[in-house]
C-alpha cells in the first residue's frame, strides 16, 4: 500500500551531537540513523565528527571509526571491505550503496547515512531482511534439470554462458529492491528487482530444463507485474547491473510464450 | 534470543522522505500524476461536448467558463498532462520493445519527457491563439 509518510513510532527526531576529536585538523561532519529496540525512543540522527587524517577514505571507514573512536554501540553489518559480500548496503548521501565502495570523495559537505529504505529496523543502519531472503528462496535459485546426469560436468558454449554477464555478479546486497517505489508500497507481494534479476539468472541458463515453470512461478500481477520500469534499482546498483532491463526481458518472454 | 518485545515495535525506515530524487523516478512520478488528471481532463472534455449537443446557451455558458483566466490555466495543465503522458507512453513502448535501458539513454528519454512536453504544451497553445 501506497504511504507517503512514515508510521509515528519511525518518525526522526533529532539525536545526539557528539563532540569533535580534540586536535584534528580535518574533520567531516556525519548524521547518521540511530535506533535501539532497548529505549524505546524514536529513530533519531547523530551527528558525528571524523578525523579524516585518522580514517580511511570510504564510508565505511568514517563509520568503523566512529565506532572505534567515538560511539561503540553504533551497530552496522560489514564483512568484505571490497563490495563482494553485499553486507554493508545502506543509504548514503540519498542513494542505496555500498559503504565499503563508496568513498566521501564522491559526497558534497555533510555525509547522511540510513539503513536501506523501508525495511524494518532490527538497530541502528541494520535492516531486517527476512522477507528478502524467503523471496529469493521462492524463485528456486539453483540449477534444475530432468534429463540424466552427465558424467561429468553440465556443458555449456561460450555464447550460452555470456548471457549470464550482467546477472552473475549480484551481490544479493539488497540495494535495488529497497531503492524501488513499487518494493516500497507492496514489498510483501512484488519479488523487487534483486529477486527477478535472479530469477532471469536462471531463466536464461541454457542447462536449466525448468524455464517454464519458472515463468509460471512469476505470471502473477504482482511477482513481476509491479514493475513500473521506474530504474531506481538501475540508478542506484553498486555493481552497475541492470535489474530494470533484466525484468524487461522476464516481461518479453512471457509475451513470446504466447505467440 | 529474539525478544518479542524487541521485534514488535520496529522502525520503517526513511524512504521517499531521503532517497535523491532521480530524473526517471520523478518522471515515473508524474506519469502517474498526469494519468490521474487526464481523468478529470476528460470529464471536463466530455461536458463541453455535452454542451455543445444540448443547445446554444448551454455552449455559452461552458465556453465562457473554459475561456476564462482560471478555466485557460486548467486547459493549459490538461493540455501538458495529455501531452506528457503521451511521451511517456511512447517512453514505455520502448522500454515494452526491449530498448532503452542503458542509463544514459533511460536518463536521456526522461529528460526529453518533461522538456519535449513543456515546450509541445506552450507551442500549441501560440499555435492555438494564432489561428484563433
Amino acid at each position: 500500500m501506497v504511504e507517503l509518510t512514515l508510521p509515528r513510532n519511525s518518525t526522526i527526531v533529532e539525536g545526539t551531537q557528539w563532540p569533535k576529536p580534540e586536535g584534528a585538523k580535518r574533520t567531516r561532519e556525519f548524521r547518521v540513523y540511530r535506533w535501539s529496540p532497548e529505549d524505546g525512543k524514536n529513530p533519531h540522527m547523530d551527528i558525528y565528527h571524523v578525523d579524516m587524517d585518522d580514517c580511511g577514505p570510504m564510508v565505511l571507514d568514517a563509520l568503523l571509526w566512529i565506532k572505534n573512536n567515538v560511539d561503540s554501540t553504533l551497530s552496522l553489518r560489514r564483512s568484505c571491505r571490497e563490495g563482494v559480500c553485499g553486507s554493508c548496503a545502506m543509504n548514503i548521501d540519498g542513494m542505496n550503496t555500498l559503504a565499503c565502495t563508496k568513498g566521501m570523495d564522491e559526497i558534497d559537505g555533510t555525509v547522511k547515512v540510513y539503513p536501506l529504505p523501508h525495511m524494518p529496523v532490527v538497530k541502528d543502519l541494520v535492516p531486517d531482511l527476512t522477507t528478502f531472503y524467503a523471496q529469493h528462496q521462492s524463485i528456486q535459485p539453483w540449477l534444475q534439470t530432468t534429463t540424466p546426469e552427465p558424467e561429468k560436468e553440465w556443458r555449456q558454449s561460450h555464447e550460452d554462458r555470456e548471457k549470464l554477464d550482467g546477472l552473475y555478479e549480484c551481490i544479493l546486497c539488497a540495494c535495488c529492491s529497497t531503492s524501488c517505489p513499487s518494493y516500497w508500497w507492496n514489498g510483501e507481494r512484488y519479488l523487487g528487482p534483486a529477486v527477478l534479476l535472479q530469477a532471469q539468472r536462471w531463466i536464461v541458463d541454457s542447462r536449466d530444463e525448468a524455464t517454464g515453470e519458472r515463468l509460471d512461478n512469476l505470471e502473477d500481477p504482482f511477482r513481476l507485474y509491479r514493475c513500473h520500469t521506474i530504474m531506481n534499482c538501475t540508478q542506484t546498483c553498486p555493481k552497475h547491473l541492470n535489474p530494470a532491463k533484466a525484468i524487461a526481458e522476464i516481461k518479453k518472454k512471457m509475451v513470446e510464450r504466447r505467440m | 534470543m529474539v525478544d518479542a518485545k524487541m521485534t514488535a515495535n520496529r522502525p520503517i525506515s526513511p524512504h521517499l522522505q531521503i532517497f535523491r530524487p532521480i530524473i526517471t523516478m520523478v518522471m515515473s512520478i508524474l506519469h502517474r500524476i498526469t494519468g490521474v488528471g487526464l481523468y478529470f481532463g476528460m470529464a471536463l472534455f466530455a461536458w463541453w461536448l455535452f454542451a455543445a449537443a444540448s443547445g446554444r446557451t448551454d455552449f455559452r455558458f461552458v465556453s465562457a467558463l473554459f475561456g476564462s483566466i482560471i478555466g485557460q490555466v486548467i486547459l493549459f495543465g490538461f493540455t501538458w498532462a495529455l501531452i506528457h503522458h503521451m511521451l511517456g507512453g511512447l517512453r514505455h513502448f520502448v522500454w515494452d520493445l526491449g530498448h532503452g535501458f542503458a542509463l544514459k539513454t533511460a536518463n536521456a528519454m526522461a529528460w526529453a519527457t518533461i522538456i519535449g512536453s513543456v515546450s509541445l504544451t506552450i507551442l500549441l497553445w501560440i499555435v492555438g491563439y494564432a489561428v484563433k
